[in-house]
């Protein structure tokens, strides 16, 4: 009797256990595994919003124009573009031939239709006003008449987008993924569902999707239907969906996998200087955001002094593992304006906040001492924000110690992301942690988050100043005032210290020499439709 | 027995539907939401999601939909996975973790059950000893550093088994081990303890004066009544491990459902949460009343009411 007890038992177990177990399909041929994080809320375009979803999408999907190894906007699915006089009308031509993964005809009209799904309200697309805001008929088609929006095919292969305002930098926008194409025929027949499956997920670019195993991975393989599928030597890509860090690094030292983002942040210290480690800019900057609205951060002289008596290389180079660069301007490497560099031709070539910080300190107290708070005195006990995720606890723990100097006591509050977020938005918080990596390198992008008005303003800053500069740029059809108006508003904000920036942001990974041919971008996505495998 | 079954089974709905109703309101009382992003998004785009997935209704009207759709088998759509329904999720990863750790349950039933037995019969000794060292060890370690620990050696130092996915059998090892090791050790420790008590009662001794050899004394008599408490411990253990661990699923890349039990909290993805959670509570109920069965098949004395 107990042994068949035990016996059924068993045969329970493993009856359970024997239920399902997927058949693994083989990718034959050169295949790059690369980690580049955990499974994408969505590959869907219109929907993404993330950066492991972006990197994805750039393989499966290719725009109107796209980004090259140099940063410049390079033909993609259209062969040349231009702009009317007046910068309001762009016209695109596409390619001869242009194909779909399934081998059917890719026409202007898909771009039309594709445009317009974005806008469409039962959609709920994210990035549509970032990306289509500046459309003619936009504020209509976003309330769900779709055909207001003014892009129009004039024939199967011209493409003429109408714009409210003159965009110097709409090319950008149409080199953005969520301005990828989609197949009108596999979204209609399939829902949201359409771009969960590999057999309904019809796309454009140098890979199509054969696999997507949730959890585990996605492997994507040659597109023969792309134009400019001779270039390309991969057979496929697979990507490993990997959230723990650890995980990713012993699968890189297996050898199981030739890329990967999330390196442990305990391991950089010994990785730094060897050949497969690398450390790139991206566009963002890592900041405090003040709230304005209460005492005594509405105290211009309190905002600078908290600014000035930061060590930014000490926290940069020896807290943060030189993983970060120390931000002395609100807008870092990689941001563009008409004559190159943004920031070399920010404040005169110079740095806003200096390097020296000796002096800085000096004068923080002197700014303090100025605001009625002389060493610290009658200043009330402050408290800093953020979630605990890389390194956070890191700086606010460097900052309870670097106020400290000033005579401020500052208490640190640890909250979970979810909660973190909506209560830095409600302005419930004295400093809290903010960071911001652009979408496209106009400077506009992030000076956008100090406008009063701006969803992402979390320190509720509102100088009028500002905000004219910032109309300006939005405005005038003259590049070069645009940019002067963009360089005063950053004038303005780290003259009155709107936010403290802290760090410019990196990507580091590590890559094996056998890869060649890959590039990341200053957009923090990583290029591997040209790579290759050198044994 | 059918009565007592079919009592049960109405306990089990309305266990069920508390558990749903609470997790309902509790996910609701807790800050944040689903399109929650370190951007924001639009104040329209918000209000369209809010509008597509029902959010925007009175808490107690969107209870009442849930709860009507959820008893029609419709779990709705993940609020994050865009594209996938609740039910679609846990009908691809549940396979995936209960076959890891239906595995891991059998591991840790045939090592720990004799394992337990032959520390009582040498209670004192030096198997005692060493496999109630193994045991307290077996309790104390977390699995994360079984699997961190794990890896290094038979993974990244020796090169032996992959370190991460599932498909193949050498893929098992190591998440079945780590997996295995806490209920192994805490079996052990339950089969030695009540073996001791049984073999101290006086039938065992009645069944040794009568002449029975000690081999047929420990099962036929000693192994029955012992292993009682072991199965209690084994159903709902069963319930969890078939569900899947979010840190060995985490650390060896494992598709499991295990990763969506937390990832749905941290991500506000509340019909995720409420799906995971009613089957977890389904499974673990069920679960419940088998181990009563099976009581009363392994004795008979027990008497289900």
């Amino acid at each position: 009797m107990k042994k068949k007890v035990i016996a059924l038992l068993l045969v329970a177990c493993m009856l359970v256990g024997a239920t399902a177990c997927g058949a693994e399909t083989k990718t034959e041929g050169k295949v790059l595994a690369v980690q580049v994080g955990p499974d994408p809320e969505t590959v869907d375009p219109a929907l993404n919003s993330a950066v492991d979803g972006g990197i994805m999408l750039l393989h499966s999907h290719e725009c109107l124009l796209t980004v090259g190894q140099d940063g410049t906007l390079q033909p993609g699915q259209a062969e040349s573009w231009e702009t009317s006089e007046d910068g309001l009308t762009w016209t695109f031509h596409l390619r001869d031939g242009l194909k779909w993964s399934d081998g059917s005809d890719l026409t202007a009209e898909d771009f039309v239709y594709s445009w317009k799904r974005v806008c469409d309200p039962a959609l709920a697309a994210p990035y549509a006003e970032t990306v289509l805001g500046m459309v003619k008929g936009y504020d209509e088609a976003i309330t769900g008449n779709l055909d207001a929006l003014a892009v129009t095919a004039t024939d199967a292969q011209t493409l003429v987008v109408e714009l409210n305002a003159p965009c110097s930098f709409f090319g950008s926008l149409a080199a953005f993924a969520t301005l990828s194409p989609v197949q009108q025929e596999t979204v209609e027949k399939n829902g949201e569902a359409w771009a969960i499956s590999p057999e309904t997920y019809v796309s454009n670019g140098a890979f199509y999707m054969t696999e997507w195993v949730p959890g585990s991975h996605i492997t994507m393989s040659k597109n023969p239907n792309y134009w400019n599928a001779d270039a390309v030597k991969l057979d496929a890509l697979k990507f490993v969906l990997m959230e723990d860090s650890n995980a990713a690094y012993s699968a890189y030292k297996t050898g199981e996998v030739l890329m990967i983002k999330d390196v442990p942040t305990e391991e950089i210290p010994s990785l730094t200087g060897t050949s497969e480690f690398y450390v790139d800019p991206i566009i963002g900057t890592y900041y405090l955001s003040l709230n304005t609205e209460r005492e005594p951060f509405n105290n211009v002289n309190v905002r600078k002094a908290l600014s000035l008596a930061i060590d930014r290389e000490y926290v940069a180079s020896t807290l943060m593992e030189g993983t970060y660069s120390a931000a002395y301007n609100f807008m870092g490497p990689g941001w563009i304006d008409e004559n190159g560099e943004f920031m070399d031709n920010a404040n005169g070539g110079q740095t806003y906040i200096s390097s020296d910080y000796e002096a800085n300190l000096e004068e923080a107290k002197a700014l303090l001492a100025e605001a009625g708070y002389a060493n610290g005195e009658g200043f009330p006990v402050i408290s800093y924000t953020t979630n605990d995720s890389g390194y956070h606890k890191t700086v606010a723990e460097y900052l309870q110690q670097a106020w400290a100097e000033l005579g401020i006591t500052l208490q640190v509050e640890i909250v979970e992301w979810s909660s973190f977020t909506p209560m830095r938005r409600n302005g419930e918080y004295d400093i809290a942690r903010n960071g911001w990596v652009g979408d496209y390198s106009d400077p506009s992008n992030m000076l956008d988050l100090l406008y009063s008005t701006n969803g992402n303003n979390d320190g509720k800053y509102n100088n009028p100043e500002y905000d004219a500069a910032m109309e300006v740029s939005r405005t005038t059809l003259d590049t070069t005032e645009r940019f002067a108006a963009l360089h005063q508003a950053e004038d303005i904000l780290m003259e009155e210290a709107a936010c403290i920036p802290l760090a410019y942001y990196n990507d580091y990974w590590l890559q094996s020499e056998k890869i060649t041919g890959m590039w990341h971008s200053a957009y923090g996505y990583w290029y591997f439709m040209y790579a290759d495998i050198v044994e | 027995m059918l009565k007592y079954i079919v009592k049960r089974i109405g306990l089990a709905i309305v266990t069920i539907w508390a558990v749903a109703t609470l997790t309902y309101f509790l996910i609701n009382m807790v800050p944040g939401g689903p399109f929650l992003s370190e951007k924001a998004v639009s104040p329209q785009a918000l209000a369209a999601l809010e509008a597509k997935y029902g959010l925007d209704k009175p808490l107690w009207e969107q209870y009442v939909t849930y709860m009507t759709d959820a008893l029609h088998g419709d779990f709705g759509d993940s609020l994050k996975q865009r594209g996938r329904t609740v039910t679609s999720i846990i009908a691809t990863k549940f396979p995936v973790s209960a076959k890891l750790g239906g595995t891991a349950v059998i591991v840790s039933l045939l090592v720990g059950v004799p394992l337990g037995c032959a520390a009582a019969m040498n209670r004192g000794k030096a198997l005692d000893n060493i496999i109630s060292v193994v045991a307290t060890c077996g309790i104390a370690v977390p699995s994360f550093v079984i699997c961190t620990v794990l890896m290094y050696f038979l993974g990244v130092h020796l090169n032996l088994l992959p370190t991460f996915g599932l498909t193949s059998w050498k893929h098992y090892i190591m998440p079945v081990i780590s997996l295995a090791f806490y209920p192994t050790a805490y079996i052990m420790r339950l089969m030695r303890s009540s073996m001791l008590d049984v073999l101290g009662q006086d039938y065992m001794r009645t069944a040794r004066a009568k002449g029975l050899s000690q081999k047929v004394s420990i099962f036929k008599h000693a192994l029955r009544n012992a292993i009682l408490p072991v199965v209690t411990y084994v159903g709902p253990m069963l319930a969890y491990t078939l569900t899947g661990s979010f840190v060995v699923e985490k650390i060896f890349t494992i598709p499991g459902l295990g990763g969506e039990f937390i990832g749905s909290i941290t991500t506000r993805d509340y019909t995720v949460i409420m799906g995971t959670t009613i089957f977890l509570a389904a499974l673990m109920v069920v679960m419940n009343v088998v181990v009563d069965i099976v009581y009363k098949i392994i004795d008979p004395r027990i008497k289900l009411k």
